[in-house]
């Protein structure tokens, strides 16, 4: 038995292994540095991050396969690394205050992040579903513990064992679906091989719709979209905020991509079986999370159903399965990731030292004690709500435009009336912060010089891309020209 | 002798529908952990049918990479379960209420 | 055929007279000392009389946990193992890089302090 090396270029993975070794460089500093003394691992992820984002813009335009045809090498997953990279960076940017005010500032932290970050990369690019399914349990396992940073709160605690286990158990499912699919195939895992490996044999159908089935469950928990949502909510409340923010944006993010290079490339055949369950699951996971939204009092658990409504939006992009629907996709995931992290970021700013104030009712008066920082609030709720001339509303519109070219003229008026009712509790906020007086002095917010340049980038950016959603179009118009089938 | 590989997906749809229930009925963070690990080996063995049936050693290499994972997990399961152990005293998910479930 | 079991048959001897020499030298060399607890059986550190429902110290769960790790990343060895040869030196080179990336998890555990029993 011999066997030759495939040829690979290290360069075609080149943010991974950039991001591998600043998280590992992190680590041994950290274990190594004597107690005591703070080394600025911020600093050093920072750096990293914005290594592995110029590498990825050096890679940009390259298209085709490497080591071995595991890895895909195109703008689809550049699209989506630039995503990961500006989310983690956003998150290292806003936990560092946050982190120091719970004495918890710690090497580990910014490493799982980058690890996270890099579990992400492999989803976005991966071709075969062994480096998929690695790739979501490097980002989920990275995530299980930054849930339970906080080693000695309850909450963080209990947040951390419900994500686990429902973490792992969803794992499980999507692991059973990859095995059917593999028993369907007749042996093949690649994602290319799939579409004529899966349709050879007609006696199989039933193996491959097991299989699709099992898959939409195992990403469903990961989007969060309904019925498989319940551990949202809990874990978004009792997690860390920046790691909320951080799980809100970026995992989605992978999640969805994952999700829908898959089914874009593997399964166009059988797109009218797996349409019929997203349409399903595309409203269920809107109205659920527009309807929970309203009744909520806790702005963190309010941004979690939230994030549950927009899972929605997304899987209506997903059912359309076109190319404008991919387009949007990509398009809405970057505004997704600017408006929540800056939303998150106000939390954080509001919740003053150790989150002591998360309730709505907190944000009353906030208008004119700090004028800027309600402004820019208001900016994330109207983005959110899809209130031009944000992101949002730019996002929306091609996600509707798409589900109506597709002809689902119902999803999208459905659509359309959950962004109408999540108007309601966003500008509750807004009114709170400007037609309600403060109930009580809550303490002076300290503004942290990374908070509000977060706070500020995202405002700018959710503004820019909102008004001027032209090259961004363009560029994500030609990521998705890889998927051949839509 | 050679064993249809029928037989081999027929004890995995067993052990993984066990597995699922085990986690939906236990009330003991640990025990729910081992039926999820039920469920990881129930997919173990489908791979490895598979790809003794097709010859093909991708599905074997999966197995590989899903055994890693799952020790990754139940480190990092056994480790919060101790951390709530030493918060709470009991690690029964009924008790776990702290956030609305 | 049976001329193929030789190197199993030397691995045997070699192993049984490593540990013959070994006890035998330590036998002859050793100190010897007798208290009550170095002649107790050994039971992982525990009491070896008591009731079986007692609790463990939550020492060993750690261990327990840098032990599943550790092992199971030893699994990759096997395959890599079986084709040694045709893989060559590239094949080495790599898992030189696998095991230096087991070892920085050796070095974090180490530095940390978790490997001190107090």
């Amino acid at each position: 038995m011999t066997f030759t090396i495939p040829s690979f270029h290290l360069s075609s993975i080149g943010p991974w292994l950039t991001l591998t070794v600043t998280a590992i460089l992190i680590l041994v500093l950290d274990a190594l540095s004597p107690k005591g003394r703070k080394v600025c691992f911020s600093w050093l992820a920072l750096a990293g991050l914005a290594v592995a984002a110029f590498q990825t813009i050096g890679l940009w335009g390259s298209t085709g396969t490497d080591f071995a045809r595991m890895v895909y090498i195109d703008d689809f997953a550049n699209f989506f690394y630039l995503i990961f990279i500006l989310g983690a960076a956003l998150t290292v940017l806003i936990s560092r205050q946050y982190l120091e005010d719970y004495g918890k500032n710690m090497g580990e932290y910014y490493a799982l992040i980058i690890f996270a970050t890099v579990g992400m990369m492999l989803m976005a690019a991966g071709s075969h579903l062994i480096m998929i399914f690695l790739g979501l349990e490097i980002m989920s396992i990275a995530v299980y513990v930054l849930a339970g940073l906080f080693r000695e709160d309850l909450r963080s605690n209990e947040a951390a064992l419900k994500y686990l286990i429902l973490g792992s158990f969803s794992s499980a499912f999507l692991l059973f679906g990859m095995a059917m699919l593999y028993g369907a195939s007749g042996g093949t895992l690649f994602l290319n091989d799939l579409p004529l490996r899966l349709g050879a044999d007609p006696a199989m159908a039933p193996l491959v719709l097991l299989g699709v089935g099992l898959l939409i469950v195992g990403f469903g928990f990961k989007v969060a979209a309904a019925p498989f949502h319940m551990w949202t909510p809990d874990v978004y409340e009792g997690a860390p905020t920046s790691v909320t923010a951080f799980m809100a944006v970026a995992v989605k993010a992978a999640a969805f991509a994952a999700f829908a290079r898959v089914f874009f490339l593997a399964f166009p055949a059988i797109k009218v079986d797996w349409n019929m369950v997203l349409w399903v699951l595309a409203v269920a996971t809107m109205t659920i999370g527009n309807v929970a939204a309203i009744s909520q009092t806790n702005i963190k658990r309010m941004l979690a159903y939230s994030s549950i409504a927009h899972a929605g939006y997304l899987l209506m992009a997903m059912v359309a399965a076109n190319q404008l629907g991919a387009m949007s996709l990509l398009y809405y995931l970057l505004a997704y990731t600017l408006m929540n992290l800056g939303a998150f970021g106000v939390v954080i700013l509001v919740g003053r030292k150790k989150d002591s104030y998360l309730n709505i009712y907190d944000y009353s008066g906030l208008g004119a004690a700090h004028p800027v920082l309600a402004a820019s609030m208001a900016l994330f709720m109207f983005a959110l709500a899809g209130i031009p001339p944000t992101a949002g509303f730019v996002g929306k519109f091609y996600i509707f435009s798409a589900a109506i070219q597709a002809g689902y003229i119902w999803l999208a008026i459905i659509g359309v009336m959950n962004s109408l009712v999540s108007v309601f509790y966003y500008l509750r906020i807004t009114v709170l912060m400007y037609m309600k007086p403060a109930e009580a002095d809550l303490g002076p917010v300290v503004f942290s010089p990374a908070l509000t340049a977060v706070v500020a980038l995202t405002a700018a950016g959710v503004l820019a891309i909102g008004i001027f959603p032209g090259c961004l179009y363009n560029l994500a118009m030609n990521a998705v020209k890889i998927f051949p089938g839509l | 002798m050679v064993v249809p590989v029928q037989y081999y997906l027929a004890l995995s749809v067993a052990l993984f529908a066990l597995g699922v229930i085990g986690v939906l009925i236990r009330r003991n963070a640990l025990v729910i952990y081992m039926c999820i690990e039920m469920m990881l080996n129930a997919v173990n063995l489908a791979f490895i049918g598979f790809a003794d049936y097709f010859k093909a050693v991708d599905g074997q290499m999966f197995v590989f990479f899903v055994l890693t994972v799952a020790a990754a997990e139940v480190a990092v399961g056994l480790a919060l379960i101790v951390a709530i152990f030493r918060n709470r005293g009991d690690v029964y998910v009924d008790n776990l209420n702290i956030l609305k479930w | 055929m049976l001329i193929n079991y030789v190197p199993i048959l030397i691995f045997t001897v070699v192993a049984i007279g490593l540990v013959a020499v070994i006890v035998v030298l330590s036998e002859l060399l050793g100190k010897k000392k007798h208290f009550p607890s170095k002649d107790m059986p050994y039971e992982c550190g525990m009491d070896p009389i008591g009731d079986a429902r007692h609790r463990y110290t939550v020492r060993f769960y750690v261990i327990a946990m840098f032990f599943i790790v550790f092992d199971i990343e030893a699994i990759f060895f096997f395959p890599w193992a079986v084709v040694f040869k045709s893989l060559g030196w590239f094949g080495f080179w790599e898992m030189l890089v696998f095991i230096g990336i087991i070892s920085v998890g050796l070095v974090y555990v180490w530095g940390k302090g978790a490997l001190e029993w107090e």
